[in-house]
């Protein structure tokens, strides 16, 4: 379901704290976070931002298309490499 | 013969059951727009008049997006979810359901006909 409209989009005050600080500083560093839920704002555009899919951080360079997103669809938390191979 | 949108709309049937026959016109679009055209829901596509018809294709051509235009703009959506990576477009890439149903079983129209796999059993050495 869809979140209200009234709450606005939800980021996590931490990481957009940071993502602000780097736009200003015009600084490019990989931001770490574990808030897979955070929506991904315009400002968010350019950053690198490392979202943890439950084992590493997986850097996700975020363009314009991403907008309105959240981090965690860029981080698939699976790894599916298909089935049987031939062992031999 | 009533032609809109490119379709051909069964004469027989009435107005509101024929539009549907429009891809990207369900039954409520349907409505709505013999409302705005002010035509009955009730008059058989055979028995529309030319101003009726004309007034249908107008709205359709005005205020809502079908056919072609409809399909090219769902196709793009697609593209877009699959260029920037996101779960949802891995998903299309894979040909898998989309929005977390089991893939165990089932999941046919998505992952189309079974792909037997030959000699499972005989597996083990």
């Amino acid at each position: 379901m869809a979140r209200s409209l009234k709450k606005g989009p939800y980021i996590h005050y931490k990481l957009e704290k940071k993502v602000l600080a780097n736009v200003e500083s015009g600084k490019n560093t990989v931001i770490k976070t574990w808030s897979r839920a955070s929506m991904i704002s315009p400002d968010f555009v350019g950053q690198t931002i490392g979202v943890h899919n439950g084992k590493t951080f997986i850097p996700v360079y975020v363009t314009e298309n991403m907008v309105g997103h959240k981090l965690g669809e860029f981080s698939p938390t699976r790894n599916f490499r298909g089935h049987g191979k031939n062992k031999k | 013969m009533a032609r809109i949108a490119g379709v051909d709309l069964p004469r027989t049937k009435r107005g509101v059951i024929g539009l549907t026959y429009i891809y990207g016109v369900g039954l409520s679009r349907s409505q709505e727009i013999l409302d705005k055209a002010g035509v009955s829901e009730d008059v058989k596509v055979q028995d529309w008049t030319d101003e009726q018809l004309t007034a249908i294709r107008t709205v359709i051509a005005d205020q809502y997006r079908v056919e072609g235009e409809l399909r090219s703009e769902v196709q793009l959506n697609i593209k877009r979810m699959m260029d920037i990576g996101c779960n949802r477009g891995i998903r299309h890439r894979l040909g898998l359901p989309l929005r977390g149903q089991r893939t165990k079983n089932n999941s046919r129209t998505r992952k189309g006909k079974r792909k037997t796999v030959a000699n499972k059993k005989k597996a083990t050495k």
